[in-house]
């Protein structure tokens, strides 16, 4: 795992996004955050509190209830000359926006033969278990993973988080950020006070291990690591690789895990079908095909609108115990 | 009509003139498959286009709909660039990777046609808050057809607009169709009501009459700069071809009698030059004159477009990302 020395410095992962944020707003003028009650609210996640206090509204700039509409204006923002952070509330409203992200923001620089720029980052959330029910819960990076000219990161630690952003928001291509909603308060951990950036397109290796090799991204870095600790138990060392962006992908540091370990488990919170753990699978068997003593497997929510009862939701997010059944089963211990 | 001198008016009917040349070899290109793709003509629009552009700063933004060839030219793209474009040669505006629904030229301000309808609505928007942001004074204009009425992002863009004050003027041209069907049956109420119930300044003009958009344009291009806000142009026109290049059969949606009744009695090149001569300042020499050369430049232009080469096969991956 890239070891931040933190100096005991800890920060939870809504804190470190805030801290990149303010970082990079006092750095460029031309950063302006848009968004539905990001302001004197800091957003329904209470993530950006203080920030106007600061900045002022003209650069926290509170909207209306149109999604399309300020995702669209801040395409045409960052077209001419300033860098939008837009925050979209719910990942789940990203059916509203899409048209300005896939047919706007990521084929401008395409289709204009590279003359003209959208340098902007789309920050939304992800991530059931809120009980906030179907639409309120989706894990939608596959989407935008999906259309060339995006750049997406889901970060898992508050470290990433704080790195990642930082980079996307000096990036003159258009980046997406999804983060994980449960994280905000509950995630803790090792900030560095010092300024740092993290590329996208390297991954991280959260856990170093011998026998398999569990790919996860954003939240179910936690449960991976979790199921690597029950994995232990039984005498299996469990390797958990973190990819942190989902384009540009690291698949270098994947393969080169899974020809070390030969095996591997792929665990991702968006839907299964058709979803980003068939991505990184196929990485993975393509690429270290004549190591691997076992298929790739995958485990990625349920192909089911998430549900509102907590006896419900929770069947619907992959868990350690599930990922820790499968791991015995490709390392022959059951 | 506006206050505008003789050379203007003639500038005017220049670029009407080099639009409409330029469109029917278009028409040329296409019906004799050299031209891939799509073509969407914007000829018997070019009053609107030319009489807007002509009120702005060559820095000011445009943004441009699937029927933009009008609108980049009278922003001042160059014929020869535009030819590339269109037959997707590397020397095009975009290095043949846009094509004709969407060339763009950052040297002219011109954000990109948008095949999208009203897809642009948001991205002017935003270009003009960029402007009041960063305080450069320059204006956007949001071309778009009357279908775009129909699309919730551009109105979406108009409250913030003109919550926000910024410098856009909303060019709606209505050339009575959203490709084959009439306004009359999309568009519920009054066109020029839907801006002003957010409080915008809405004006209505003969779009074949160039000199009426013109003079409008000036005005509200003008009181955006000053900072007074947003505005909506409604501009009445027509388009003499089918809403593609292919749609030949248009019986169905419109009259051969109202297409003739347009092209004959409201063509605004014909206008402008009765309008010209009955003033006396100018007659048909110089029409003819006018013609001539723009005609030479567009034989040029196209030639030189036909004969140019294709982009190279390693473009294709280059420019995904900036």
């Amino acid at each position: 795992m890239s070891s931040p020395s933190a100096n005991g410095r800890e920060l939870t992962f809504g804190e470190a996004i805030k801290e990149a944020l303010a970082e990079e707003l006092r750095r460029d003028p031309r950063v302006f955050m848009l968004g539905e009650d990001i302001a004197e609210a800091g957003t329904t996640f209470k993530v950006l509190n203080g920030l106007v206090e600061e900045f002022g509204p003209e650069r926290i700039l509170d909207t209306p209830i149109s999604e399309p509409g300020f995702t669209g204006l801040a395409v045409g923002a960052a077209m001419t000359g300033l860098r939008p952070v837009v925050d979209i509330m719910f990942g789940d409203f990203s059916g509203l926006i899409m048209d300005q992200i896939m047919n706007q923001a990521a084929k401008i620089h395409y289709m204009s033969g590279g003359k003209l720029k959208v340098p902007m980052v789309l920050r939304t959330t992800m991530g059931a278990g809120r009980r906030s029910a179907a639409q309120h819960s989706q894990s939608l990076h596959a989407w935008y993973s999906h259309i060339p000219g995006l750049k997406v990161a889901v970060p898992a630690t508050p470290y990433d988080a704080k790195g990642l952003m930082k980079t996307a928001i000096r990036d003159d291509s258009p980046v997406i950020i999804l983060e994980d909603k449960m994280m905000y308060k509950t995630v803790k951990g090792p900030v560095p006070a010092e300024e740092y950036t993290i590329p996208l397109g390297v991954a991280d290796i959260k856990r170093e291990g011998t026998d398999i090799t569990l790919v996860a991204t954003s939240s179910m870095v936690y449960v991976a690591l979790e199921a690597a600790q029950l994995l232990d138990e039984i005498g299996v060392s469990a390797e958990v690789v973190d990819p942190r962006t989902m384009v540009p992908l690291d698949k270098q540091t994947l393969i080169e895990s899974a020809k070390k370990t030969s095996r591997a488990i792929v665990i991702d919170e968006g839907y299964e079908q058709y979803g980003v753990t068939a991505e990184l699978a196929s990485v993975i068997a393509d690429g270290a095909f004549y190591y691997l003593d076992a298929p790739v497997k995958r485990l990625g929510a349920m192909n089911v609108p998430i549900p509102f009862s907590p006896a419900l939701e929770d069947l619907t997010i992959p868990n350690a115990k599930q990922v820790f059944e499968m791991a015995k089963v490709l390392c022959g211990k059951n | 009509m506006a206050d505008v001198d003789r050379e203007q008016w003639l500038h005017m009917y220049e670029q009407m003139a080099k639009i409409r040349a330029f469109e029917e070899q278009v028409n040329e290109l296409y019906t004799s498959a050299k031209m891939p793709g799509l073509a969407h003509l914007y000829i018997g629009e070019e009053a609107v286009a030319v009489g807007v552009c002509e009120a702005l700063r060559r820095d000011d933004y445009i943004t441009s709909t699937h029927r933009g060839h009008g609108h980049c030219l009278a922003k001042g793209a160059v014929l020869d660039k535009m030819f590339c474009e269109l037959l997707g040669k590397a020397a095009g505006y975009c290095r043949g990777k846009g094509g004709s629904m969407h060339i763009a030229d950052q040297d002219t301000g011109n954000l990109g046609a948008n095949a999208i309808v009203g897809g642009s609505a948001a991205i002017a928007t935003g270009a003009a808050f960029s402007s009041k942001r960063l305080g450069n004074g320059r204006v956007a204009i949001c071309f778009f057809g009357e279908g775009a009425l129909g699309q919730g992002v551009l109105y979406e863009s108009m409250n913030m607009a003109q919550l926000w004050k910024l410098p856009v003027v909303y060019v709606c041209e209505n050339n009575l169709y959203n490709e084959y069907t009439h306004h009359s049956e999309s568009t519920a109420g009054s066109m020029k009501a839907r801006a002003e119930a957010f409080g915008i300044l809405a004006v209505e003009v003969n779009g074949q009459n160039v000199g009426e958009v013109h003079e409008a344009a000036q005005q509200l291009i003008a009181r955006a700069r000053r900072g007074d806000g947003p505005a909506f142009l409604l501009c009445h026109t027509y388009r003499y071809h089918g809403h593609h290049v292919g749609d030949i059969s248009r019986a169905y949606y419109r009259s051969k009698d109202e297409e003739q009744e347009w092209k004959t009695n409201r063509d605004p090149l014909q206008s402008l030059k009765d309008w010209l001569t009955a003033n006396g300042m100018a007659d048909a020499g110089i029409f003819e004159q006018i013609e001539r050369s723009v005609a030479d430049e567009v034989s040029v232009a196209v030639n030189y477009a036909l004969n140019a080469p294709f982009p190279a096969p390693e473009e294709v991956s280059q420019h995904v990302f900036a």
